[in-house]
């Protein structure tokens, strides 16, 4: 038994609740910790502010500035779970990476982050380069990733790129999730028993991801059901999309 | 941008601002339980205010008023703001006179 009052439910609770926002307030991780999140962060975000200007141009780009928008949106719309004193909320990055492209989700949800830690105080500023780490970099990565996986083995149609959207969005989360444990392990300023802590995590996030897979395939659906070729993971189905193309619409008529 | 483009990111925007603005009034308080996790852990004394924590917008309120327009128009600042930064740069980035899907 863990001594004192804090037992270890309220332990794990506390773990829970900290990561289910995953937004990492200051004093939580050390400074190695933070400053090697931190730079981490900050050469992903160099590298995409060269390699994002291959997915944008005249037709995507305004679309990138509103999934930015809409993430920060969605981030503020807490849903609950069933029966826990928990919540979770979007992350976005697989939404975002999916529909603009991963380098430019990298950008967009760095802004998002940037404007919830200056403007809202919403996850600390020291804790900036981790919490930019977590959801900008580390749940694009492995979102984004996987995605690419399962469209490569999916079927080339709206349903397939819709599944692998959902998959790679719940798979997301506890990705997070679970970094943010590790990172917490490594440099937390306080201890956790680590095992105990990710099987309970496990079950948490479960019903959180679910949250924000149904949010990104109900968004990503509804882009898809409109304007197709805007959608950036859904390249592959392109050329349908160009043969249903009213002729009143050419490509690059855009002023 | 065509007609559909248009109104796909109007109606998009409009939807941001409504979650921001409205909906997130409704949105589950619960994840205050880190605040409440903390107090009956060691974690509480680890957790600092954020260096901006004195903002005029500091937890999704203005001036620190609670209440369904403080937070709306907190939301739709920020909507705003992202919007306004993220849309900026991605348009600096961005090749222009090109669109992927041309020849």
């Amino acid at each position: 038994m863990l001594p004192g009052p804090p037992g270890r439910e309220s332990l794990l609770q506390t773990v829970c609740n900290k990561v289910d926002d995953v937004h990492v307030p200051d004093g939580f991780l050390d400074v190695p910790t933070s400053v090697a999140t931190g730079a981490l962060a900050a050469g992903t975000v160099a590298l995409a502010l060269r390699k994002a200007r291959t997915e944008l141009d005249d037709r995507t780009a305004p679309l990138a500035g509103l999934t930015a928008a809409f993430v920060f949106a969605g981030q503020m719309m807490n849903f609950p779970l069933p029966g826990l004193p928990v919540s979770g909320h979007l992350i976005g990055a697989v939404l975002t990476a999916v529909l603009v492209g991963p380098w430019t989700a990298v950008l967009c949800m760095t802004v998002v982050l940037l404007v919830q830690a200056v403007l809202f105080a919403d996850g600390g500023l020291t804790a900036l380069g981790t919490n930019v780490f977590l959801m900008a970099l580390l749940a694009v990565v492995v979102g984004y990733g996987l995605f690419r996986g399962l469209v490569a083995v999916l079927p080339r149609t709206r349903a397939g790129v819709l599944t692998a959207t959902g998959i790679a969005a719940f798979a997301s989360v506890p990705a997070a999730a679970l970094t943010f444990v590790g990172l917490f392990e490594v440099g937390g300023t306080v201890d956790v028993p680590l095992g105990t802590v990710v099987a309970a995590m496990a079950g948490v996030h479960a019903l959180i991801a679910i949250g924000e897979a149904a949010i990104t395939v109900a968004v990503v659906g509804a882009v898809l059901a409109v304007r197709p070729d805007l959608v950036h993971g859904a390249a592959g189905l392109r050329r349908g999309v160009e043969l249903q193309r009213r002729p009143t619409e050419p490509a690059g008529a855009l002023r | 941008m065509t007609r559909r483009g248009r109104t796909l990111w109007i109606a998009g925007l409009l939807l941001a601002l409504l979650v921001a603005g409205v909906g997130s009034w409704y949105a589950s308080s619960s994840p205050d339980g880190l605040e409440w996790a903390a107090e009956h852990t060691g974690f509480a004394g680890s957790a600092q205010d954020s260096a901006t924590a004195g903002s005029p917008l500091a937890d999704y309120q203005v001036d620190g008023e609670e209440g369904r327009v403080s937070g709306g128009v907190a939301g739709v600042v920020g909507v705003v703001v992202t919007l306004a930064l993220a849309g900026g740069l991605t348009l600096v980035l961005r090749r222009r006179g090109t669109t992927a899907d041309q020849g």
